[in-house]
């Protein structure tokens, strides 16, 4: 393993660590607010709380399997199962009447700050359930801070969804907590059946 | 083909036997309440019987009928590769006095099932060793499967957030409204009518 050095150290041996272009031998500072400072922090190492209940369940593992490499890529990788050691909460699933109870008091036990994304479009408004049964939409119990609709949300909606949740950390320190809601892409399936059916209209 | 059986069991039990039909090879026989259990029982006792699986114990509801529900039993014979299906039909107009002899002192399987039944459909089954709620929760009132059960009639275990408190509009958003989709979703036994 070879020792970190500086360029201009190279020759003494020495191990000091500076900044490119800055004076050799001193480190080099930069200037923020404390609190742009915290939200940079927080907005880079977010530990989430997957309350996976039902499909979208799938959906989550095929995000944050290597394929999609989903929330790793952003800081927010390691899963914590305790609501303590956590800061953001995944709803993850329809939510029943009787889980109710449960998630509301897995995000009080959550530590300030706190965010909540609700995955799909049961945890955003109860999807097609409309009945004696189903949450319509974890609203109605916790705050939301970043919606997913889509049953089930492609995983670029929900990479959209992670980054609208971090500019929104970042905007925290002006105090704009209203949810976002991740809109719908272009589908390029459409363009490719147009293409599929002129090429059945050409060889007709 | 449990026509035999069916054929079997009306020259053993005569009246009780209400109505048989085989529609579509679905053998089906409909008794009287009072001989539930007995039934039963000679459906699983019998040897040309052996009816040794309960595949599904549900109950349907016909708010226009006199004996209001239905409950539906189906049957399997591992040994002898034969169904049937047994109904009875108990209850009046309200649905208040739907009771039945419980089986399950003459299959085990059958515990959960009509836990089940009486918990979505309000149907009492007399013996039966642990008779509570299954899939809701105990504070829930009501039966939610019967067909006079509103349709959006929520019970919710904790209090729902004010619109003040969450600073928006907690209504349904488009296209789950009301108005937009799923109408059958909404409509309730006395909308049909109407």
């Amino acid at each position: 393993m070879g020792e970190l050095k500086s360029p201009g150290a190279a020759a003494e041996g020495t191990s000091k660590i500076t900044i490119e272009g800055g004076a050799s031998g001193t480190s080099g500072f930069a200037t923020t607010k404390l609190d742009a400072l915290l939200a940079w922090a927080r907005k880079w190492s977010l530990f989430k709380y997957p309350f996976v209940t039902a499909c979208c369940g799938m959906e989550f593992m095929a995000l944050t399997s290597p394929r999609f490499d989903g929330s790793a890529r952003f800081g927010a990788e390691a899963p914590r199962f305790s609501p303590r050691q956590s800061d953001l909460l995944w709803v993850v699933g329809t939510i029943s009447q009787r889980q109710a109870p449960v998630l509301k008091r897995i995000y009080e036990q959550m530590m300030e700050p706190k965010w909540v994304l609700a995955f799909g479009t049961c945890a955003s408004c109860g999807g097609f359930y409309d009945n004696y049964t189903t949450v319509p939409g974890i609203d109605k119990i916790i705050p939301c801070d970043v919606y997913v609709p889509g049953c089930p949300p492609r995983p670029e909606a929900v990479l959209d969804g992670l980054i609208l949740l971090q500019d929104k950390i970042t905007k925290n320190a002006t105090g704009d907590r209203r949810p976002g809601i991740v809109k719908p892409r272009e589908d390029p399936i459409r363009d490719l059946v147009k293409l599929r059916r002129k090429d059945k209209e050409d060889n007709a | 083909m449990s026509v035999r059986a069916l054929e079997a069991l009306k020259n053993r039990f005569g009246d009780v036997v209400v109505e048989t039909h085989s529609d579509w090879g679905d053998d089906t026989a409909v008794v009287k309440a009072e001989s539930w259990k007995e039934v039963c029982r000679f459906l699983r006792d019998d040897p040309s019987m052996a009816f040794d699986m309960p595949v599904d114990l549900c109950a349907v509801d016909f708010p226009e009928r006199s004996p209001r529900f239905e409950i539906v039993l189906h049957l399997y014979s591992v040994g002898k590769r034969q169904r049937l299906r047994l109904k009875a039909r108990v209850g009046d107009a309200e649905g208040d006095d739907a009771a039945i002899d419980s089986v399950t002192d003459v299959w085990v399987g059958v515990n959960w099932y009509e836990r089940e039944t009486y918990d979505l459909m309000g149907i009492q089954f007399k013996g039966h060793p642990d008779l509570r709620r299954i899939l809701m929760y105990p504070e829930f009132e009501g039966h939610p499967l019967r067909k006079d059960y509103p349709a959006n009639k929520t019970q919710p275990l904790v209090p729902y957030r004010t619109e003040e408190e969450a600073g928006l509009t907690l209504d349904k958003q488009a296209p789950f409204g009301i108005d937009e989709g799923m109408p059958f979703g909404r409509r309730t036994f006395d909308e049909r009518d109407n």
